[in-house]
């Protein structure tokens, strides 16, 4: 699965991003470095409040101008595009960056059939002919395993079922074959039979076409399925990030830990109670320069107001204070290691 | 948790398809030692949809569909399904929230079938819902404590320092802040108010909880706060609950025995830890296979359904099932099979159940 060796489509470097708020300007997302190459799946997952959407948005330049600003570097293949202006923009986003947004319904314009919507996304980035666009409308449609497309193409959004309408999506979002894919949360309106078959999708996409995609959620479970490599984010920042096996066979981070023994098993032994985190997440106005996970962390030190180090082992790296061997003392006390065996 | 069951009550589970004389009123089900708290038998639930002021126009939509059920004390009764099974309007049913179109539901004993509002007061001071959406279940311009001590005034629970006093008991129980009570629900957090209508849903000291998609709105580090609490409130309180959700392993980790639906109808119940290891429907089997796991990263052995769930409007002929399973026959496409109890602990709708 690793595919390290491409080379790189997306990296992002030291982005922050900062909304105007009534109590003056907050940081939603701090610092936050990544990198993609190209064929790869990266997943970045997090609780609701941790910037995961905010990064997504500000990178694609679809954050609102007037109450936002970006810092950082963002390069889209060697290229910097925060400084882009919108038309610049425009000619990479939706040729050779695809989104795929979380709720399909809110995605697709009700009043035009789903096969004019995808025409006209390939039209406004190619020069082809009203009928050509529509042809590759059914095919996409087809290519994302819609049983008819040819009937499909004329329907409306609300005539389609969710699991439909999330394929129109991705149908868009492939209409001129991008390198790169961004999927927010694409899943998370379906039902589990019904992700199943669009996650399977996702992968075939990869295969087939070698389009990188960074896939958004906060199901620990999709990431296990079908990420390369896992950035982990809270309280804005990306707090752990390394490859999957790793980060799922041993979790670097406290909060980490948490999020792992919170999901209740699907086999094995049933737990009397789950190793919830306790307390909520903080809001992005009440994070300081120190950890932001401190205040529910168990371990937390006075280090820890101070803004963590990053550790690496390996493949992996975290925003800890801990170091080796404490950090795998503390892991057991949390997480009984038959359960990451 | 189950204690064993004599045979003659292993089909205390029936399909709405079935002559159901062996359950109705028989007392087979009373002689056993587990007295169910709670009965439905071929319940139905229908709405009309796309009704106009032409008379006899819309269409029936059976959203439950003669189901039969059992909820016996002290258990959790997991209810699984994916959205439009009918798994919130049985809970609604349940609870008498839902006029019953037909069938039969008896609360310990009593038919409450067409129980009107006020002889079903003192079934609501034992049966009580908890809904999905904390913030949309509570009313944003009333105090937590005004929230609360109304359902103590309504049934007459507590008077004067009384109530104070169990308000207060209330917060301790779900683990809220005392000096919350005067704080209105937009001061909280998605995890919280899950607490206060927790709290509220306590108020009256019930028996029967029907718990309706409790945790799903939560994120997954509150939601196990939540999770936690529903097994700490069972333990110490008694409680019986109905669990409806549609993450499987979070009805896992809460439930001792879970029922499966699908288009209005339970295709599947048995004992947890049985049911997941060795599903007997082809749905509950795919549906399983269909969770991705963190702990098992192969995708080995997935058994990926094709198509969507029916419209509930035009259900398939034969089994529901039947359009989308990998194992049907032609006799699954023209007969409807009944639940049928499979084991003493197992009841399965299905012609070719999985060995």
């Amino acid at each position: 699965m690793t595919v390290a060796k491409k080379p790189i489509l997306l990296d992002v470097n030291g982005l922050t991003v900062s909304f105007a708020t009534d109590r003056g300007m907050v940081k939603a997302v701090r610092d936050v470095s990544f990198s993609v190459h190209e064929g790869e799946i990266l997943s970045i997952v997090g609780e609701s409040g941790s910037g995961k959407s905010v990064t997504l948005l500000s990178l694609l330049g679809l954050h609102d101008r007037k109450t936002t600003s970006v810092d950082g570097m963002v390069a889209f293949r060697g290229r910097g595009i925060l400084d882009l202006n919108p038309g610049e923009l425009r000619r990479i986003r939706g040729r050779e960056i695809g989104l795929i947004s979380q709720d399909p319904m809110t995605a697709l314009n009700p009043v035009y059939t789903i096969g004019w919507q995808i025409a006209e996304q390939i039209r406004a980035h190619e020069a082809i002919s009203a009928r050509a666009a529509k042809k590759r409308a059914v095919e996409l449609l087809g290519e994302v395993g819609l049983s008819n497309p040819q009937e499909a193409v004329d329907r409306y959004p609300h005539q389609l079922s969710g699991g439909m309408r999330q394929r129109a999506v991705i149908a868009m979002a492939l209409s001129c074959n991008p390198a790169l894919l961004v999927a927010d949360e694409p899943t998370t309106a379906l039902d589990v039979t019904v992700q199943a078959q669009v996650l399977d999708l996702l992968l075939r996409l990869r295969k087939d076409f070698g389009s990188a995609i960074i896939l958004i959620t906060h199901d620990m479970g999709v990431v296990s399925e079908v990420a390369d490599r896992v950035a982990v984010m809270y309280a804005g920042r990306i707090i752990e990030r390394g490859e999957t096996e790793a980060i799922f066979a041993s979790p670097l981070h406290p909060y980490s830990w948490g999020l792992m023994g919170s999901i209740p098993p699907l086999t094995g032994p049933r737990l009397a109670r789950l190793k919830s985190i306790p307390g909520i997440p903080p809001t992005p106005d009440r994070i300081g320069e120190g950890c932001g996970f401190a205040p529910r962390c168990a371990f937390a030190r006075p280090a820890c107001l101070e803004r963590p180090p990053l550790r690496k082992i390996g493949t992996q790296a975290a925003l800890c204070v801990l170091e080796e061997p404490e950090r795998s003392a503390l892991r057991r006390t949390v997480l009984s290691p038959e359960e990451f065996a | 948790m189950t204690p064993s069951i004599p045979s003659n009550v292993a089909s205390r589970t029936t399909g709405p398809s079935a002559p159901d004389t062996s359950i109705h009123g028989t007392g087979e089900t009373c002689l056993s030692p587990r007295v169910p708290l709670m009965s439905a038998r071929s319940l139905v639930k229908t709405f009309t949809v796309g009704r106009t002021f032409k008379p006899g126009s819309g269409r029936t939509l059976h959203a439950v569909d003669g189901i039969s059920l059992d909820v016996f004390p002290a258990e959790t009764l997991g209810l699984v399904g994916e959205s439009g099974s009918g798994k919130s309007t049985l809970g609604r049913c349940l609870t008498r929230l839902y006029d019953i179109d037909g069938g039969t539901l008896s609360f310990e004993g009593s038919d409450i079938t067409k129980a009107d509002t006020r002889s079903l007061k003192p079934v609501r001071r034992k049966v009580q819902m908890i809904f999905q959406d904390p913030s949309a279940s509570l009313n944003p311009r009333r105090r937590v404590r005004d929230v609360l001590a109304e359902v103590l005034k309504v049934h007459r629970i507590r008077e004067g320092a009384g109530i104070e006093e169990r308000l207060g008991e209330l917060m301790d129980l779900v683990g809220l802040r005392r000096e919350y009570l005067d704080r209105y629900p937009h001061e909280f957090s998605g995890g919280q108010r899950q607490r206060i209508g927790i709290a509220r849903a306590l108020a009256v000291e019930p028996t029967l909880i029907v718990a309706d998609e409790p945790v799903s709105a939560l994120d997954v580090s509150v939601q196990a706060q939540i999770v936690n609490l529903f097994s700490e409130l069972r333990e110490k309180l008694d409680l019986t609950y109905v669990f409806i959700a549609h993450d499987l392993a979070v009805v896992r980790q809460v439930s001792t025995r879970v029922a499966v639906m699908y288009l209005g109808s339970i295709v599947e119940t048995g004992e947890t830890d049985a049911l997941y290891a060795r599903p007997s429907h082809p749905y509950t089997q795919a549906l399983l296979s269909a969770i991705p796991q963190p702990h098992n990263r192969s995708r080995q052995g997935r058994i990926l359904l094709t198509g969507e769930i029916p419209s509930p409007l035009d259900p398939p002929a034969g089994c529901k099932f039947s359009t989308r399973c990998p194992q049907a026959q032609a006799v699954c496409r023209e007969v409807r099979p009944p639940l049928t109890a499979i084991s003493s602990e197992r009841s399965v709708a299905c012609h070719f159940p999985l060995a």
